[in-house]
C-alpha cells in the first residue's frame, strides 16, 4: 500500500521522537557478536577522538579485564570513581550514577550495557541507569553483545543452548546509533586461544559450547542482520520525518496472548521480532479467568507483562470466564489484524465440553483476524495451562458441604422411595445438583453429580445396595443421568462464573465511578485529597500517601499531612524520584524495586501534579486487573488535581488583577491629591506675576516658590514611581525614541538643578531611534544627572555618553567629582543609601529608581570609579535593531 | 492685553481650588470665565454659552475627558485645552486624538497656560485664512510654489519631508500626536511605525534647524508628539 502523503500519526511520532531526542542525550551502541571482538577497545578509541575535538568525556565504568592495550587507552580520560555497595557482607563496586549526573559531562562511557546491578542499587539493570543519563541530556557510549538483545536472546539460546539472563529491551537500541564491531570467527578463535579474551568465571564452562565455529558463524550472522535491520529502521524513521514518499506502514496491529505459562516469554519475544519486521504496533493481552492464581504464577505473569511493556507493547488485561471470547473481544476493540498464541501440546478432555480446543475456537471465531500458532519452546510445556482449568485453591469445605447435601437428599429419597419410583428420585438428585451449581464452583458440582449418581445406583437402583445394574433400562437411565447432571451442573456453574466475572467488572467500574463522583463533588482541594486517600485506601487495601509539590514548578513534592501512610525518608526519596522522572517506582516496578511501597506519579498532560504512594496490606503482587484499575484511578486523580490547580491559578490571577486594580486606583487618587495643591502653588507663583509688575523682592519670592514647588513635584513623582515599582505596576511601554529628545526633556525637568555644572553631551552622530520606554529612560537621565549634580562640586563637568551596541544600548553619566564612596558599588543602588558628601536635600531614592527603571526595561545599572577620578554610572538597556524605513530621493 | 469684546473661557474641573485659581488668573488677564464641576454640566454650559475656549480636566468624576471631547466635537469646533497629570501620556494622546487642541500638565504655571491659551485662540482664528507663505525666523516656506529657503538658501526636501513640514505649518503652534502625523503623512497602515517619524524628524531638523541637537523650530513633546513653535 502506498500513500501519497505521510501518515499523520507516523509523522507526529517521528516529530515527537525527534523533539525528545533533541533534549535527550544520544546513545551509541558498540555491538558485537560475542565477547572478545574488541567492543570496549573500539569505544575507547572513538571517545578519545571526540575528546581531542574538545568534548567533555568521562568514563562511567569500563572493564579492561587487565588487558594492557585497552588499559593504555584509558590514559588521559577522566574516570568517575565507582561507588562501593555493601551486599551480604561483600563490598562490590558499581557505576556511580549520581556522581556522573552531578558531574554533567557531554559524553560518558558505560561498558557492558546489559549488566545487572547489585541488589539495592537504584535500578536493577545498567541499561536503566543509562536511560536516566540520556534523560539528563548526557550522551552515552556503551557496549553490547547480540545475545543480550531481548528479541534475539531466544534465538541465541536455540543456537548455543546458553540461556541469557541479562537482556536489554529493543526499545533502548531503537533510537541509538549502532556501530558493529565485527571480527571473523577464525580471528576470534585465534584471540581466544592466545588468551586475549576475558571470560567471566561462569562462562568458562560454557566456553567450548559457546565458541564453537558453527555458533560463531551464526552469532555473527545474527549480529550483522540486526545491524542491517537497524539501518532499515533508521531509514524509515528518516523518511517519515521528512515526508519522503515510500511504502508506508503496513497498518498491521499484532496481539499476543499472555498467560502465567513459562512459554509466554518466548511468545512475547517472537511477536516482538515479527512486529519489528512488519513495522507494526502491538498489544499484549492477559485474560483473567475466575479463580485465583498461586503466588509464583502471579509473579511470573507480572514478569511477562513487564517484558512485553519493555519491548514496547501496549498492555491490556481483561476479565472473562472464557479466554477465547476475552481475547477476541479485546482484538476487535483494539483493531488487531493478527493474533499470536502458543501452540497447545496435546488434546485435552474438557475441550469437548467447551466446544473444541481453544485454538480451534479461536481460528473459527476470529473472522478477519489472522492467527499465528507458535510452537512454544521450553522445558515445561503447558503443564500450567491444564492446571488452570480447575481453581487451584481446592475448597475442601465446599466438597464436604456438597457431600452433606447429597447425603441429605439421599435420606429424603429413602422416604420418598415409598411413594415414588426410582426414576423420580433421579430428578430429585438432579434438582440438588443444579441448585448446588448455583452456589459452588465446578469441582464440587462434578463431585456432586458423580456422587449422587453413585448413591442413586447403590441405594435405589435394583439390585439395591450394590453398584450392579441389571436391566438395560436402568443402565440407560444411569448413563443419561450422569451425563445430564454433569452437563447441567457445568452449564449452571459457567453461567455463575460469567456472572461473577461480570460482577467483578462491575465492581471495578463502580469503584472508578464512585471515585469520579466523589472527586467531582469535592468543593475544595482539602476535601479532594481526603477523598483520594480514602477511596484509594479502600479500593486497594493499602495505606496511602499523597505527595504534592508545595508550589507549582517545585522539583520536590512533600507528603500531604492527611496521608494515612507516614512516608519514611527512604520511601519519600523514591516518591521524589517517581515525581521527577514521571515513572512509577518502588515495588513491582523496574526502579528501586526493593522499597516497600509503590509510588505512582500523577501525570496530566505535560505536568506531574504529585505522587500517589501505596503500602499494600498484603505483600503479594497486585493482580493485573487491579493494577489496571489503579492506573485508571491514577489517571483520574491526576486529571482532577490538574483541573483543581488550574482553577486555583485562575482564582489567584483574579485576586492579583483585583489587587492590582485596587493599587492603581489608590495610586491615582494619592497622585491626584498630592498634585492638586502643587498645581495650586505653581499657579499662584505664576499668577503673582500675571496680576501686575512685581518689585525685585516679590519677584525673587515668586521664583523661590516656583523652584520649591518644582522640587516637591519631583519628589512626589519619585515617591509615586517607587510605590509603582514596589507594587509591580510598572509596565514598560516600548516605542521608538530619539535619545536627544529624551535628554532634552530630562534637562528641562531638572530646571535649575544643573546650574553651575558643565554638561557635555556626547551622542554618536546619526544615532538611529532606539526602542525603549521614553518616560522611564527620561527618568533614568533625570536621576543620574541630578545625582551627579548633587554629589560633585560646582564648576565640574558632567558628561553623558551613549554607545549603541549589538542588541543593547549603553547610557553613561560620568562626572569629575570625588568618585564613589569606598565599599560595594552595588549598595549605592539600594534604597535610601545616601553618599557621605551629598549636599542636603536628597532622599536617597534616585539611584534605586534608576536601577528599578532599568530592570523594568530588562536592563542593568552599575556604578564604578573612573580611572582619571570621578564616578561613572552605566545603564545598559536591551534594544532591538530598527526595522527598515522606506527611503526616497530629494 | 485686553481685547475689547472679552473672550469667554469655560473651565471644566472638579477641583474647587484649581477652578478658583484659574478663574482669578484668567480674569486678571482679561478673559470672561465660567466654570463647571462635571463633564455633563460642562457640556450643557458649552451649549448654552458658546465659549471661545474650553479648559477641560481629563480626570473628571462623571465622564472621561475623551467622552466630553467626543460629545463636544459633534457640534462645536471650539478650541479645547486639556489639563492632565504628568505620567498620563496615554490620556493626553487619547484626548488629543479625540480632538483636543493642546494640553497642559499639572502642576502648570500660569504663564505657560496663558501662552497655550493664546496660541489655541490664534490658531482657531487663523484656521480660516491660510497664508500662502510661512515665516519662522530665517526660514521661509512658500506653500504655493513648494519652495523652502533658509537665509535665502534653497533647502532640498524629499516628498515625505515636505509633507511633514507642511503638516506642521498647517497646525503651527499646535501639538500633533505621533499617530496623527503617521496617519496623515504615511497613511493609516503605518500608525504604529513611530521609528519612521523619528528618523524623518531627525533628517528634517538637520536640514531646517540652526542647531539640530537643540531644536527650536519643531520641538518634541515627550511621549505625545511634536509641535511647531510660533
Amino acid at each position: 500500500m502506498t500513500e501519497e502523503r505521510p501518515n499523520p500519526d507516523a509523522l507526529l511520532a517521528a516529530i515527537q521522537s525527534e523533539a525528545a531526542r533533541e533534549k535527550r542525550g544520544q546513545l551509541k551502541v558498540f555491538l558485537g557478536m560475542c565477547p572478545g571482538v574488541g567492543k570496549t577497545y573500539a569505544m575507547l578509541e572513538a571517545a578519545r577522538g571526540l575528546q581531542r575535538e574538545g568534548l567533555d568525556v568521562v568514563i562511567g565504568i569500563v572493564e579492561t579485564h587487565g588487558r594492557a592495550e585497552t588499559q593504555a587507552l584509558l590514559d588521559g580520560l577522566v574516570i568517575v570513581p565507582r561507588k562501593e555497595v555493601e551486599y551480604h557482607g561483600v563490598t562490590l563496586s558499581e557505576m556511580d550514577l549520581d556522581g556522573i549526573l552531578a558531574r554533567r559531562p557531554q559524553l560518558v562511557l558505560v561498558d557492558e550495557f546489559a549488566h545487572t546491578n547489585v541488589s539495592g542499587s537504584r535500578h536493577p539493570k545498567r541499561w536503566q541507569d543509562v536511560n536516566e543519563l540520556l534523560d539528563a541530556g548526557i550522551d552515552v557510549f556503551t557496549t553490547l553483545n547480540i545475545q543480550h538483545i531481548e528479541s534475539r536472546a531466544e534465538a541465541v539460546r536455540q543456537i548455543t543452548g546458553v540461556t541469557v539472563h541479562e537482556t536489554v529491551p529493543d526499545t533502548m537500541t531503537a533510537d541509538a546509533e549502532l556501530e558493529l564491531v565485527d571480527l571473523p570467527p577464525d580471528e576470534l578463535r585465534a584471540r581466544l586461544i592466545a588468551g586475549k579474551v576475558y571470560l567471566p568465571d561462569r562462562a568458562v564452562t560454557a566456553q567450548d559450547r559457546f565458541f564453537r565455529p558453527g555458533n560463531l558463524v551464526t552469532l555473527r550472522e545474527l549480529a550483522l542482520r540486526f545491524a542491517a535491520e537497524h539501518v532499515g529502521h533508521t531509514v524509515l524513521a528518516y523518511h517519515q520525518a521528512h515526508g519522503v514518499t515510500e511504502p508506508w506502514k503496513s497498518g498491521h496491529r499484532l496481539m499476543v496472548a499472555i498467560s502465567s505459562s513459562p512459554t509466554s516469554a518466548a511468545l512475547v519475544r517472537w511477536t516482538r521480532r515479527l512486529v519489528g519486521e512488519l513495522h507494526a504496533t502491538w498489544v499484549a493481552v492477559y485474560v483473567e479467568t475466575p479463580g485465583s492464581l498461586p503466588p509464583e504464577d502471579q509473579t511470573r505473569l507480572a514478569k511477562h507483562l513487564a517484558l512485553a511493556r519493555e519491548l514496547g507493547a501496549e498492555i491490556v488485561s481483561t476479565t472473562d470466564d472464557d479466554v477465547v471470547r476475552g481475547l477476541l473481544r479485546i482484538a476487535r476493540e483494539q483493531n488487531v489484524t493478527q493474533i499470536v498464541v502458543g501452540k497447545p501440546a496435546g488434546w485435552r478432555s474438557l475441550d469437548l465440553l467447551r466446544g473444541g480446543s481453544m485454538l480451534n475456537r479461536l481460528i473459527r471465531d476470529s473472522g478477519q483476524i489472522d492467527i499465528h500458532a507458535v510452537r512454544a519452546d521450553g522445558d515445561k510445556v503447558f503443564i500450567h495451562q491444564s492446571s488452570r482449568v480447575l481453581p487451584l485453591k481446592v475448597d475442601w469445605q465446599a466438597y464436604v458441604w456438597v457431600a452433606g447435601v447429597v447425603a441429605g437428599v439421599t435420606g429424603f429419597n429413602a422416604v420418598l422411595n415409598r411413594f415414588a419410583g426410582v426414576y423420580a428420585l433421579a430428578l430429585t438428585y438432579l434438582l440438588a445438583v443444579v441448585t448446588l451449581a448455583l452456589f459452588t464452583g465446578r469441582g464440587p458440582v462434578y463431585f456432586a453429580a458423580t456422587f449422587s449418581a453413585l448413591l442413586w445406583n447403590y441405594f435405589f437402583l435394583p439390585p439395591r445396595f450394590t453398584f450392579y445394574i441389571t436391566s438395560v433400562q436402568d443402565g440407560m437411565m444411569f448413563g443419561m443421568y450422569f451425563v445430564v447432571a454433569i452437563v447441567l451442573g457445568q452449564l449452571t456453574a459457567r453461567v455463575r462464573a460469567q456472572q461473577m466475572a461480570e460482577r467483578l467488572r462491575e465492581q471495578r467500574a463502580t469503584a472508578l465511578y464512585l471515585l469520579t463522583r466523589q472527586l467531582a463533588e469535592s468543593p475544595d482541594l482539602a476535601q479532594l485529597l481526603a477523598v483520594v486517600i480514602r477511596q484509594v485506601g479502600e479500593a486497594f487495601h493499602a495505606h496511602v500517601a499523597l505527595s504534592l509539590p508545595e508550589e507549582s514548578g517545585s522539583a520536590t513534592p512533600t507528603p500531604y499531612f492527611a496521608s494515612t501512610w507516614l512516608l519514611p525518608d527512604k520511601e519519600q526519596a523514591v516518591a521524589v524520584w517517581a515525581f521527577q522522572h514521571r515513572r512509577p517506582a518502588g515495588r513491582d516496578t523496574d526502579t528501586l524495586a526493593s522499597s516497600e511501597g509503590l509510588h505512582l506519579p500523577l501525570v496530566a498532560g505535560e505536568r506531574v501534579t504529585g505522587v500517589l504512594s501505596l503500602l499494600f496490606h498484603d505483600s503479594s503482587t497486585l493482580p493485573p486487573a487491579q493494577r489496571d484499575l489503579l492506573d485508571a484511578f491514577v489517571r483520574q486523580i491526576a486529571l482532577v488535581l490538574d483541573r483543581q490547580r488550574l482553577r486555583d491559578e485562575e482564582h489567584e490571577a483574579k485576586l492579583v488583577a483585583e489587587s492590582e486594580r485596587f493599587g492603581k486606583t489608590l495610586l491615582n487618587s494619592v497622585s491626584h491629591e498630592l498634585r492638586t495643591p502643587l498645581a495650586a502653588i505653581c499657579t499662584v507663583a505664576g499668577g503673582l506675576r500675571a496680576t501686575g509688575p512685581l518689585n525685585p523682592a516679590q519677584e525673587s519670592l515668586a521664583g523661590e516658590l516656583t523652584e520649591a514647588a518644582g522640587r516637591l513635584n519631583r519628589l512626589v513623582q519619585n515617591l509615586l514611581d517607587l510605590s509603582r515599582l514596589d507594587a509591580g505596576h510598572l509596565r514598560p511601554n516600548f516605542d521608538w525614541h530619539d535619545l536627544h529628545d529624551l535628554l532634552d526633556d530630562a534637562r528641562k525637568t531638572l530646571g535649575h538643578a544643573l546650574d553651575g555644572h558643565l554638561l557635555k553631551i556626547n551622542l554618536p552622530p546619526h544615532l538611529p531611534p532606539v526602542k525603549l520606554d521614553g518616560t522611564l529612560t527620561e527618568q533614568i537621565f533625570v536621576n543620574l544627572l541630578g545625582n551627579a549634580a548633587m554629589h560633585t562640586p560646582p564648576g565640574t563637568t558632567i558628561e553623558v555618553r551613549v554607545a549603541p551596541g549589538s542588541g543593547q544600548i549603553v547610557l553613561e553619566v560620568a562626572d569629575n567629582g570625588p568618585g564613589l564612596p569606598p565599599g560595594d558599588a552595588a549598595r549605592l543602588f539600594n534604597r535610601f543609601q545616601r553618599g557621605p558628601n551629598a549636599a542636603a536635600g536628597g532622599t536617597g531614592i534616585g539611584l534605586s529608581l534608576v536601577k528599578g527603571f532599568a530592570e523594568a526595561q530588562g536592563g542593568t545599572a552599575t556604578a564604578a570609579n573612573r580611572p582619571g577620578g570621578g564616578a561613572v554610572f552605566t545603564v545598559k538597556l536591551p534594544s532591538a535593531a530598527m526595522p527598515p524605513v522606506p527611503e526616497e530621493k530629494e | 492685553m485686553t481685547v475689547p469684546p472679552k473672550l469667554f473661557v469655560l473651565i471644566v474641573d472638579d477641583e474647587p481650588q484649581i477652578r478658583r485659581l484659574l478663574t482669578i488668573t484668567l480674569e486678571a488677564n482679561g478673559y470672561r470665565v465660567l466654570s463647571a464641576l462635571t463633564g455633563r454640566e460642562g457640556l450643557i454650559l458649552a451649549a448654552q454659552h458658546r465659549p471661545d475656549l474650553v479648559i477641560l480636566d481629563i480626570g473628571l468624576p462623571d465622564l472621561s475627558g475623551q467622552e466630553v471631547l467626543r460629545q463636544l466635537r459633534e457640534w462645536s469646533q471650539t478650541p479645547v485645552i486639556v489639563l492632565s497629570v504628568l505620567d498620563d501620556e496615554k490620556g493626553k494622546v487619547a484626548a488629543l486624538d479625540a480632538g483636543a487642541d493642546d494640553y497642559v500638565t499639572k502642576p502648570f504655571n500660569s504663564d505657560e497656560l496663558l501662552a497655550r491659551l493664546r496660541a489655541a485662540l490664534r490658531h482657531s482664528a487663523k484656521d480660516k485664512v491660510d497664508e500662502p507663505v510661512f515665516h519662522a525666523g530665517d526660514l521661509v516656506v512658500d506653500l504655493v510654489n513648494r519652495n523652502v529657503t533658509r537665509k535665502g538658501q534653497v533647502i532640498k526636501l524629499t516628498v515625505t519631508e515636505y509633507a511633514l513640514l507642511r503638516l506642521f505649518i498647517q497646525h503651527a503652534g499646535k501639538v500633533l500626536t505621533h499617530r496623527h502625523i503617521l496617519q496623515t503623512v504615511w497613511g493609516a497602515n503605518h500608525e504604529e511605525h513611530t521609528h519612521y517619524l523619528r528618523v524623518y524628524m531627525t533628517r528634517l531638523r538637520e536640514k531646517l534647524e540652526a542647531d539640530p541637537a537643540n531644536p527650536k523650530l519643531i520641538i518634541t513633546e515627550s511621549g505625545i508628539g511634536y509641535r511647531l513653535t510660533v
